[in-house]
């Protein structure tokens, strides 16, 4: 009789350990390498808005872990390798500069997948993605057209890179259709995030004249200088209306999300391939905030606009281009400039006046 | 001339809290010690004073937590500075990271969050005066405290007994103790002072430069401070002038940007810096034999009994 | 009754001794207090931050990988600081040193150079440190300047050189115009010591800093002559000991000892030169000099302890989710225990009975 109790109690207790272990395997871990905090309002926050999106999406069936403000240089390296080792299956690594450190990890960890943004070098098991930001700007290139009564835009640049440059550039272009003498006057910060200094180039800004604001950095300190004054900006990143509820006029969301539950759920089903993602209205990787403190038909035209580059009508960097120098730039993609000229943006559009940096 | 007019008003606003954090550091090293851990104890201050700010709806509220946290984290400095005698320099590190660090902690709870900023001054009439209207007249009362703040401490230091006294402990702490003077307890109050200094000042920035907090917002401001003590040779009136140069040349190299003129942003962000060595070597060079520095700045005292 | 501190008439070797484990302990029961109070067991937190670091070789490697450029950076830093010359700018060193060795990379790029090419990078980014540091040492022994404030100035400085280098002269032509330098060739790279993981010849570079440091404060009389002109400076003069040139002495050997650790961190883990290079190593080297009593060996054991809390606190972040804030506030209170403990050695307190003032 005790033998019999024993061999059920094991035959339970096995079981137990088996569909145990068998829930924990099947829990899929899924990492993120954050590069600033949680909580700077800007990228690393919409990056962890999604994580949240996953966890809501998924529930049990995954388990996720972050680590914010790793730095990108040789800790990178270790962080990522760090997440590996924790049983992490499938990591999203959230900056440019994590560029060469995934591509290292990658190759020692053929059987993990690795995912990662705004770079352009790639692996079997690591895709990039990105987002065409800059089709949101071409938008707010209209609206500003439109909006500003001085006719001189202020744009905050974080540092003199393709990104930044080809943002300058669809702004430029969107607002020279609804007003061909626009000027623009350009401030590099050299930081993504820096509230006081973005909020004193803001001000330099509107003290020159500049009646309307758009950033390529990351907090909401000159949306929060615009409101002060009386000005409009756009916001970047993230909802901004809360420092500005009569001053923004909309804002380029990174709605990372969509993608990244497309990404787990290919890893749960296990059809996950490496692939390279630059999308952007169209498959809602770009969201713009909702059109305000505007009047009607410059709300009907911006979403018109956004119809249009969603239908392919409308295209930000429709051939010629014409750079500073009033020369044609080569048109390598048929009607457009191709993925790779705009990825690799270097020069600024006639109707720039500032020289370009770092040439 | 509008131009001009902004140009002031936000060198003004940049150079307030190098102002009041500066003046702070003055008078505790014009006793003889020198606390690195400005950078600590603004950014806590920050954190702190948005914090109360937030919690209490009232900036005044903010404000006073901030000073709080300064002068409490300045206090472990000085209990081991002064309590135990240890390094001053090595103490001064250890707050900045300590301040970085516990900031980010007490912080993360208020990131996202935003309050009303500082009110500026409105005097009908006044306030409207064209080019100094507002510069005069329309500041917030940070910015109006710092003046008061350092022609106050001028006055303490040059026009006081109690001044007199701590300068002395400062320059040889040894003949002031054999006066009677109770040097460790003076020096632990202008320890103190600095602190609170530091904390307000750090407290200014999420009050009213930028109305919310972010961890590490201070982004080396403290350093800065530092800079300018040695930059104004110890001196209140040159402690004002360095502020606002600093501030100005900070403000001005935005300007130019905005301006078109095409020089590599890199050199305009390394002008203050290079301007301060540069300042440094040639402040130093005009005495003759060294620096004007408090003579016992940095060194341990401990008396004899 | 008064609490008073006074100095002892003798060093307290016993207290030398143990002031190290008192402070480690008074540490560690502060830090679970923070843990408890932030809602994570105490026990586990601790456990993740130093003992899951050494249970397996990856942690070890990374911990060597990380402690080698503090080191080596602190022992520097302890030559100067023995001397009462404050050094604050070793990031700045750090940094120019980089700049310099890598230029020859950059140069060498993609030609037949030979196996010169790294001893050279290592030499050329030794000599470039020294010649900044001297920088703020001679503003010291020229003009009087305060080294402190000189050298820290001149770190922000090499920052925006270094920043500048990247985003223009140097930038890697196929990068798609982003702010980093192509990678290194393999002849211009720190080799591997072990497959697999990434410690590499500068450690062995670093133990050789720390032996060599040994055997100068030990047995040379440049070494003594340091020493005393730290601790006794009357006594210095009278011994004919000139402190300007220990001043200019160990600010050369503390700028190319930082220097050195910045070109093999850029040839060996990073792997190219890219802005934000160092997370603060030459701050943190501070604390590990203090940390190790400006001792060689104290140093090399300092440094170890301190990257083994920075990789600690990686995994703490992972496995529980403890924010990263929380390593510098441990470092912070370390420091801060370790200086309170180590004062006991020369002084001590005594209860007495009344004040009296001396007339």
């Amino acid at each position: 009789m005790r033998k019999k109790l024993l061999a059920a109690a094991a035959a339970v207790l096995l079981a137990g350990c088996l569909s145990g272990a068998a829930s924990a395997a099947d829990k899929l871990k899924v990492g993120f390498i954050y590069l600033g905090p949680i909580g700077d309002l800007g990228w690393t926050y919409q990056h962890e808005l999604a994580r949240q999106a996953l966890v809501k999406e998924f529930g049990d069936k995954i388990e996720t872990t972050y680590l914010e403000n790793v730095p990108e240089g040789p800790d990178a390296e270790r962080a990522i390798e760090q997440l590996v080792r924790a049983g992490n299956k499938l990591i999203f690594t959230t900056s440019f500069g994590y560029m060469d450190p995934t591509l290292k990890v990658a190759k020692k960890y053929p059987n993990v997948h690795f995912e990662h943004a705004t770079g352009f070098k790639h692996d079997k098991n690591m895709s990039i993605y990105n987002g065409r930001f800059y089709e949101g700007r071409y938008i707010q290139g209209v609206i500003a057209g439109k909006m500003s009564k001085a006719g001189v835009l202020g744009y905050i640049g974080s540092f003199p890179i393709p990104e930044v440059i080809m943002g300058i550039n669809a702004t430029m272009i969107g607002a020279q259709t609804v007003n061909p003498n626009i000027k623009v006057k350009i401030i590099w910060v050299n930081t993504w995030f820096d509230p006081g200094k973005e909020a004193d180039a803001a001000k330099a800004l509107l003290d020159q004249g500049a009646d309307v604001i758009m950033q390529h950095t990351d907090s909401p300190a000159a949306m929060q200088v615009a409101s002060e004054r009386g000005k409009l900006a756009f916001g970047q990143d993230s909802e901004m209306i809360k420092f500005g509820p009569k001053t923004q006029l909309t804002s380029i969301l990174d709605n990372w999300a969509p993608y990244y539950i497309e990404r787990v759920k290919a890893e749960l089903d296990g059809t996950w391939k490496e692939d390279n993602t630059w999308t952007g209205l169209k498959a809602k990787m770009v969201v713009m905030a909702p059109y305000t403190n505007m009047p009607d038909d410059v709300k009907k035209l911006a979403m018109d606009t956004e119809a249009g580059i969603i239908d392919g009508k409308v295209l930000p960097f429709k051939c010629p281009v014409v750079g500073q120098d009033g020369k044609e730039v080569e048109c390598k993609g048929g009607d457009r400039l191709d993925d790779g000229q705009v990825l690799g943006m270097n020069f600024y559009v006639k109707g720039v006046d500032d020289k370009f940096p770092a040439k | 001339m509008e131009l001009v007019e902004a140009i002031i008003l936000s060198v003004l606003a940049a150079s307030t809290p190098l102002l009041i954090a500066a003046t702070g550091e003055l008078v505790t090293e014009r006793s003889g010690v020198l606390n690195l851990g400005v950078e600590g104890m603004m950014i806590m201050g920050a954190a702190c004073g948005f914090g109360g700010a937030w919690l209490s709806g009232s900036i005044f509220v903010g404000a006073l937590f901030g000073i709080v946290a300064g002068t409490l984290m300045s206090m472990i400095f000085a209990l081991m500075t002064l309590g135990l005698a240890v390094n001053q320099v090595a103490t001064g590190l250890a707050l900045t990271i300590l301040g970085v660090g516990l900031s980010g902690l007490i912080g993360a709870g208020f990131v996202g969050e935003r309050i009303t900023p500082a009110p500026h001054l409105q005097i009908p009439g006044l306030t409207d005066l064209p080019l100094l209207g507002r510069v005069l007249f329309g500041e917030d009362a940070f910015v109006y405290f710092s003046l008061a703040l350092i022609i106050g401490v001028w006055w303490f230091l040059y026009r006081t007994r109690g001044g007199l006294v701590l300068r002395a402990c400062g320059d040889n702490h040894i003949s002031a103790h054999a006066l009677g003077y109770p040097v460790l307890k003076i020096r632990m109050l202008a320890v103190m002072f600095g602190g609170a200094c530091a904390g307000l000042a750090g407290a200014y920035l999420p009050l009213a430069y930028t109305p919310f907090f972010i961890p590490g917002m201070t982004a080396g401001r403290g350093w800065i401070a530092l800079a300018l003590v040695v930059f104004a040779s110890w001196r209140p009136a040159r402690l004002v002038i360095g502020a606002y140069l600093f501030g100005a040349v900070t403000i001005l190299q935005l300007h130019a940007q905005a301006l078109g003129l095409g020089v590599p942003s890199q050199f305009m962000s390394a002008l203050p810096y290079l301007a301060t060595v540069i300042v440094l070597v040639l402040l130093s060079r005009t005495r003759s034999g060294g620096s004007t520095a408090p003579a016992a700045l940095g060194t341990v005292f401990v008396p004899d009994r | 009754m008064q609490l008073v501190l006074e100095k002892r008439a003798e060093r307290s070797n016993t207290i030398a001794l143990i002031s190290p484990l008192i402070a480690i302990g008074m540490t560690i029961v502060t830090m679970s207090i923070l843990f408890a109070i932030l809602g994570k067991n105490p026990i586990a937190a601790l456990g993740v931050y130093f003992i899951d670091p050494l249970t397996d070789s990856y942690s070890l490697q990374e911990i060597a990988v990380k402690a080698t450029p503090l080191v080596m950076i602190a022992v520097g830093l302890s030559l100067c600081y023995l001397a009462n010359a404050w050094n604050i700018g070793a990031e700045g060193q750090f940094l120019i040193g980089a700049v310099a060795g890598s230029w020859i990379a950059v140069k060498t790029q993609g030609t037949d150079a030979g196996a010169w090419v790294l001893p050279a990078m290592l030499l050329l980014g030794a000599a470039a440190g020294a010649l900044y540091a001297m920088i703020p040492a001679i503003c010291k022994v020229k003009f009087g300047a305060s080294e402190i404030l000189t050298s820290l100035m001149l770190v922000y400085v090499a920052d925006l050189f270094l920043d500048y280098l990247v985003r223009g002269p140097w930038r890697d032509p196929h990068g798609f115009n982003f702010p980093t330098t192509a990678e290194f060739d393999p002849v211009a790279t720190v080799p591997v010591l072990i497959e697999g993981g990434r410690l590499h010849l500068g450690a062995i570079i670093a133990l050789l800093v720390v032996a060599a440091a040994t055997v100068l404060l030990g047995r040379t009389i440049k070494g003594f002559e340091i020493r005393v002109v730290g601790a006794a400076p009357r006594a210095a003069r009278f011994g004919g000991f000139n402190a300007n040139q220990l001043i200019l002495l160990t600010f050369a050997i503390s700028g190319a000892l930082a220097g050195l650790a910045g070109i093999i961190e850029v040839a060996g883990p990073v792997g190219h030169l890219q802005p934000g290079i160092s997370p603060g190593y030459g701050f943190t080297a501070i604390i590990v000099a203090f940390l190790g009593r400006l001792n060689p060996i104290g140093i090399l054991i300092a440094g170890l302890f301190l990257a083994l809390t920075f990789i600690g606190g990686e995994q703490a972040q992972i496995a529980m989710k403890i924010p990263l804030d929380v390593t510098k506030v441990f470092q912070g209170i370390l420091l801060f225990y370790v200086l309170a403990c180590d004062s006991l050695i020369l002084y001590r307190f005594r209860l007495i009975s009344s004040t009296r003032q001396v007339a």
